[in-house]
This record gives structure tokens, C-alpha cells and sequence, in this order.
């Protein structure tokens, strides 16, 4: 059985520059990681590749060269094959464009994948709109915040976590999955793993390789324009009680909830 | 954009129309051959199924604009789950209101069920001049492609130009799908619309990298311009009673669903959930343990039953269900009050509570975040000072 799993690399921090011509995101001079969420998704690809013998774990990442160092990574805790989609034609993608993109990628490759995997989110954008958008261009069912999956008669079982609960799934493959941190614990890379993953040379994919239309990628296609970028508005404080006997302060405190008429 | 047919080069095999989601092609052309009507959307399905290659969508140079033209209306989508409407379907109605009023146009609501039809006299008393159902089988449990089918359908045929639906585990699950197929915007988790009336353009504001930047976003050449909205950002509004509408009952042929639902475990049963709490006592890093929550708990007991909140810090640590999580990565809470214990105030946590009417923070630290964002700020031990409260309460 094939999993497939879709990553991203994201900045690891909060300082985030922008391109003020374009409006888009500068990522050069970043420090980079896999996108915690992803990390999640893998973690459960390998556990469905270990518990279905015979199977195989491919990560697929759209993104600048610097993102062959996170899908060495990922074969460093046990992936088989990478795909690298790095391309200029799909800079500025928004999520329309870049799940067209991941799903084409998808498409090119030799084996047809049971299940694709996703993070439930990228820590960066936040929008956990690629993952199903990528079911649909494929066609597949798509279950969005999975906590378990396990394949048994040709099918998956999930579970999906709701806000206040969670929901049994059965799932008929090939299916897509979008996968919570509270899954699993993502594995380090084994000593093997890393000896593989130097190995491996990672020969980038362009649009044009994996058949993506271009009029379909990039920023061009992306029907969403950020027109302008700011900082949250700061709310002032208020009140502030310092050195004060518990007592007192907890008396002066439900005092003022009374006042407020909020007890 | 247009959708052009060669019919030159058209075979009259009928694989568009087969391709169609929408029904809009049909084989009633010249001999035969394909016709689009009023329901395509240029999606490209037929382009791309088309063996013969007769089918494109051209781009013109002034793109769109007289396509955009064609989209009228506001759309909220009205969650229910089990015939009881979400609150956010209201929010929306409320949010929802202002946008139509603006652009001088209906707001329509849609309502996905089965059996729901009854609801829309809620949806009409809050603000919905239409609504739009479908009752069908499988759409009685929320599984994501009926539920992106139905809505992609109904927004082919009655194109409204805004699509708004809550930033809920649904919302968020399905309607992606809808816009892929569309090939329309959307903007994820929206705290903030408004129009710009001369361009007829939906400004949409969310956070991104964790609410360290707010983006404001528009869609200007494709429609309908579709977001999910934070629960809890907008009021809902007012009911006023025995106002009405035009009920729209559409009916639609849906395939089986690909996912079946099992069972539904409902986590929180018998204890109050922090979206819809009035009331939320949340802790955090400085709660030190699973075993310290209980001192929340009681705390919210002696407020006459409020929720218990938790930081991602306190969730991380296993302290607490992820269910309790307010935050970025968790819910989006707008209690009447909010009291947060040894929490000191990441971006990513005020993001999901800092439009709480009243904020009340407890923490050593005298220079925690939290205390730029609280009403009342106690520098101090909580656990001092909590059980000190619970007392001053019960007196």
C-alpha cells in the first residue's frame, strides 16, 4: 500500500517579512522547518506503512530548493521516495493554486496512493484549506482533523475530533486525511535513516514535469489577492493590582465583578 | 473568461455534459453538438474531459469582470447538527446583514439536512431574506463531499457573489472543496469584513503566523468571494419576531456518501464548552498540573457554572483536553468574562479570548502579556489567590 504525505516548510519564527511589491511572503534568509502539524501526518503514514507490510511512504513537498533539507528529513525517520515540486511558475500560489499543484504531483506519481496525508494545518498561512482542496482536485473522500487511522478490509477507520467530540469514520480508499498533533508523537531519525537520507539525491520536479496546466499555478491562477498587511491592534490594560493580601485583592476583585454585573 | 466550444473540432460524444457538476452543458447545439447554458461557472471540468480538445476557457484581457457581474447576493451557510443551528449560523446572519445592506442585495441562507426545513423561520427572524434548503439522506450526518456538492450546485445555479460559512470543524472541512471546484477565493478564518461599495469587493481580515500579522485580502476577478468566519467574532443579532421570508426548497440528486460515521462521542458531556460559555476560567503554564485544574473547576462552580479554558501550553502538557483549548490553534472565545490563571499571554492565546467583554488576569509575572490585554490585572500567587476568591464569592 502507497501513503502519500504533503508537507510544507515553514519559518520558525514569528519574524515574518513580506515583499511590499507583491505582497507576498519573503521566505529567503528564514530559518525553515517542516510544519509541526506535517510532522504528525508522516508520523502516521509510517505507523499505517508499518502496520500494512509491504507498504510505502512518499513526501511530497511544493517549495524553494532549501526544502530538500526537510524531505531528508522525513526519509531520515523513514519515507522511501520524495517528490520536490520546485518551480517558479508556482510562486505566489494561494491555497486554490498550490492544492491544484500538490494534486498533480500526486498524480505523477508511479503508484497510485491509498491515502494522502496532511497536517490539519500550516503554522504560517493557518488556513487548513489545501488538505481538502487537494481531495477534491483528486477526487478522493477527505476526513479533516483525524486523531487515529488504521486500514482494515480495504478500508480506513478514522477518527475525527469535532469541538466537542470526536466521530467514528469508515472510509473507503483511497482517501485523504488531515491529521491533529494529538495523533502521535512524531519519531526522530534513526542512525539508518540518516545514512539513506545522505544518500539520496533529490532531483527537483517542475510544473511542467508533473503536468500541471500553468495556467493553473502560480499567482496568476490564485483568485485571492492580499491587499494589505498589519500589525494586530494592541488593546491597553486596564486595572492592575500589585502587592497586594490575597484576601484583599480577591475582595476588591469580586466587588468589581458585582459592580460589572457580571456575578 | 468565457467557455468557448470549437465546434469544429466538437465530436457530440457528451462526456462534458457527463463532466458537468453543475448540469450546464448539454447536447443541444448545432448537430448535436455542446452547448453551454446559464449554469456554468467555468470551472474547467469539461475543458480538461474533453477528448477532442474543443472545449477552452479563455481569458480575456479585462478578466472576469463581466462574469462577476453575473454574481448577486449574500450567502451565509446556516450549520446544524442534529436539527439544532449552530450559533455561528446567526453570527453570520448578523455579519452577514451588513454586507447585503451595502451592496443592496438579499441575504440567503443555506440549510443542508435532512428534515431541517423547519429552521428557517429561525434563519428568516435573524435576518434572512431567503433560504435555501436541501433535504436529502445524505446529507443527515455532516461528511464533506454531499455537503460541497449541495452547496457547489446551488451556487451554480443562483450565484450569489459573497459565500460566507463558520470557521467550525465543518465549515472549514468542507467548503474548501467547494471553492477548488469553483475556482473561487477563499479566505480562511476571517475576523473582520467589510465592502468596498464602489468596487463591490469583500474585504476580508484574518491573523496569520499565529497573530503576529493581520492580512486583509480580496478577490477581485473570480466569484463568488467565499470566507469562513471565526465563531464568536460577530454578535449575533436581535431576533424579531414573525419576520419572514422566501423559503427555497431545492432538490438535488447527491451521491451516497463516501465516508459513513460510525459513532459520535460527544466529550463534553455534562460540562460547559468554552465557545459557548458566558463565563471561562482558563489556566495555563502556571497551573503546574493536571491536579491544580480542579481549583479552576471549583472557581467556575462558584460563578454558577462557567467553562474551564486552557492555554496550548496546559494542553501540550497533557493537563487538559485539547477540547478546552482557546487560542489560534484552538476555539475562539467572546465570553462576558474571562479570568485567566498563570497564563501569561502568548499572541497566539489573545488572539482566541482578547475580544472577551471583560478580562481578568492572574499571574506572577508582573510584566506577562496577558496584563496588556485584562480589564483588572492581580500580580500574584493564584494559588493564593483563587481559593481566596472562591470564598469572597460565596459570601
Amino acid at each position: 500500500m502507497h501513503f502519500a504525505v504533503c508537507i510544507k516548510q515553514v519559518p520558525n519564527t514569528t519574524q515574518v517579512k513580506i515583499n511590499p511589491e507583491t505582497n507576498t511572503l519573503v521566505r529567503a534568509g528564514v530559518e525553515s522547518v517542516i510544519n509541526p502539524f506535517d510532522e504528525n501526518a508522516l508520523e502516521m503514514a509510517l505507523q499505517l506503512k508499518e502496520a500494512n507490510p509491504g507498504s510505502k511512504v512518499t513526501v511530497l513537498c511544493m517549495g524553494p530548493p532549501q526544502a530538500e533539507s526537510a524531505l531528508k528529513e522525513c526519509v531520515g525517520r523513514g519515507a522511501d521516495a520524495v517528490v520536490l515540486l520546485c518551480d517558479r511558475a508556482v510562486a505566489g500560489s494561494d491555497t486554490w493554486a498550490t492544492s491544484y499543484a500538490l494534486a498533480q504531483a500526486v498524480k505523477s506519481l508511479d503508484e497510485a496512493p491509498a491515502m494522502v496525508l496532511f497536517g490539519k494545518q500550516a503554522i504560517d498561512g493557518d488556513t487548513a484549506q489545501v488538505g481538502p482542496g487537494v481531495a477534491e482536485w483528486l477526487g478522493m473522500p477527505c476526513a479533516t482533523y483525524v486523531r487515529a487511522a488504521k486500514i482494515e478490509g480495504g478500508k480506513a477507520l478514522l477518527e475525527r475530533a469535532y469541538e466537542d467530540g470526536w466521530e467514528k469514520l469508515e472510509v473507503a480508499l483511497p482517501c485523504a486525511v488531515t491529521v491533529l498533533k494529538e495523533a502521535n508523537v512524531p519519531r526522530m531519525a534513526s542512525l539508518r535513516g540518516k545514512m539513506a537520507a545522505k544518500r539520496m539525491e533529490i532531483k527537483p520536479v517542475t510544473a511542467a514535469d508533473i503536468g500541471a496546466d500553468a495556467g493553473k499555478v502560480g499567482l496568476a491562477a490564485s483568485p485571492t489577492r492580499v491587499v494589505r498587511i498589519f500589525s494586530p491592534p494592541q488593546k491597553t490594560g486596564g486595572l492592575k493590582w500589585a502587592g497586594e493580601e490575597p484576601a484583599a485583592v480577591a475582595g476588591k476583585l469580586v466587588d468589581w465583578l458585582r459592580e460589572q454585573k457580571v456575578v | 473568461m468565457a467557455l468557448k466550444i470549437d465546434l469544429e473540432k466538437c465530436i457530440g460524444c457528451g462526456v462534458c455534459a457527463g463532466q458537468c457538476p453543475f448540469g450546464a452543458l448539454s447536447m443541444t447545439g448545432p448537430d448535436g453538438k455542446a452547448e453551454a447554458g446559464p449554469g456554468c461557472t467555468l470551472c474547467g471540468s469539461c475543458a480538461e474531459a474533453c477528448p477532442a480538445g474543443a472545449i477552452s476557457i479563455e481569458e480575456e484581457k479585462k478578466e472576469g469582470t463581466a462574469r462577476v457581474e453575473d454574481y448577486r447576493g449574500v450567502w451565509v451557510f446556516a450549520e446544524q447538527h442534529g436539527g439544532v443551528l449552530h450559533e455561528v449560523a446567526f453570527e453570520l446572519l448578523g455579519a452577514g446583514r451588513g454586507l447585503a445592506d451595502a451592496l443592496g442585495v438579499p441575504l440567503g441562507a443555506v440549510l443542508l439536512g435532512e428534515g431541517v426545513e423547519g429552521l428557517a423561520k429561525d434563519l428568516f427572524e435573524h435576518g434572512a431574506d431567503e433560504v435555501y434548503a436541501v433535504d436529502h439522506p445524505a446529507l443527515k450526518d455532516y461528511t464533506a463531499e454531499p455537503y460541497a456538492d449541495a452547496l457547489s450546485a446551488l451556487v451554480g445555479k443562483y450565484r450569489p457573489e459573497v459565500v460566507l460559512a463558520g470557521a467550525t470543524s465543518v465549515g472549514r472541512g468542507f467548503v474548501p472543496r467547494v471553492a477548488v471546484r469553483l475556482h473561487a477565493g477563499l479566505t480562511a478564518d476571517c475576523t473582520g469584513l467589510s465592502i468596498d461599495k464602489e468596487k463591490r469587493l469583500l474585504e476580508q481580515t484574518r491573523p496569520a503566523f499565529g497573530g503576529n500579522i493581520m492580512a486583509c485580502i480580496v478577490c477581485p476577478d473570480h466569484r463568488p468571494q467565499m470566507a469562513t468566519v471565526r465563531p464568536k467574532v460577530f454578535r449575533k443579532p436581535e431576533a424579531q419576531p414573525g419576520r419572514t421570508g422566501k423559503l427555497v426548497k431545492e432538490s438535488l440528486e447527491l451521491a451516497p456518501p463516501a465516508v459513513k460515521v460510525l459513532e459520535t462521542i460527544r466529550e463534553l458531556e455534562g460540562e460547559a464548552n468554552v465557545a459557548a460559555a458566558d463565563i471561562i476560567v482558563s489556566g495555563g503554564r502556571g497551573m503546574g498540573g493536571p491536579e491544580q485544574f480542579k481549583l479552576l473547576r471549583e472557581l467556575a462552580d462558584a460563578l454558577g457554572g462557567a467553562a474551564v479554558g486552557a492555554s496550548r501550553a496546559a494542553v501540550d502538557a497533557g493537563w487538559i483536553s485539547a477540547f478546552h483549548q482557546v487560542g489560534q490553534t484552538g476555539k475562539t472565545v467572546r465570553p462576558k468574562l474571562y479570568i485567566a490563571c498563570g497564563i501569561s499571554g502568548q499572541i497566539q492565546h489573545l488572539v482566541g479570548m482578547n475580544s472577551s467583554d471583560r478580562i481578568v488576569a492572574i499571574n506572577k509575572d508582573p510584566d506577562a502579556p496577558i496584563f496588556g490585554v485584562a480589564d483588572v490585572g492581580i500580580v500574584g500567587d493564584l494559588f493564593e489567590v483563587v481559593p481566596e476568591i472562591i470564598k469572597a464569592l460565596k459570601k
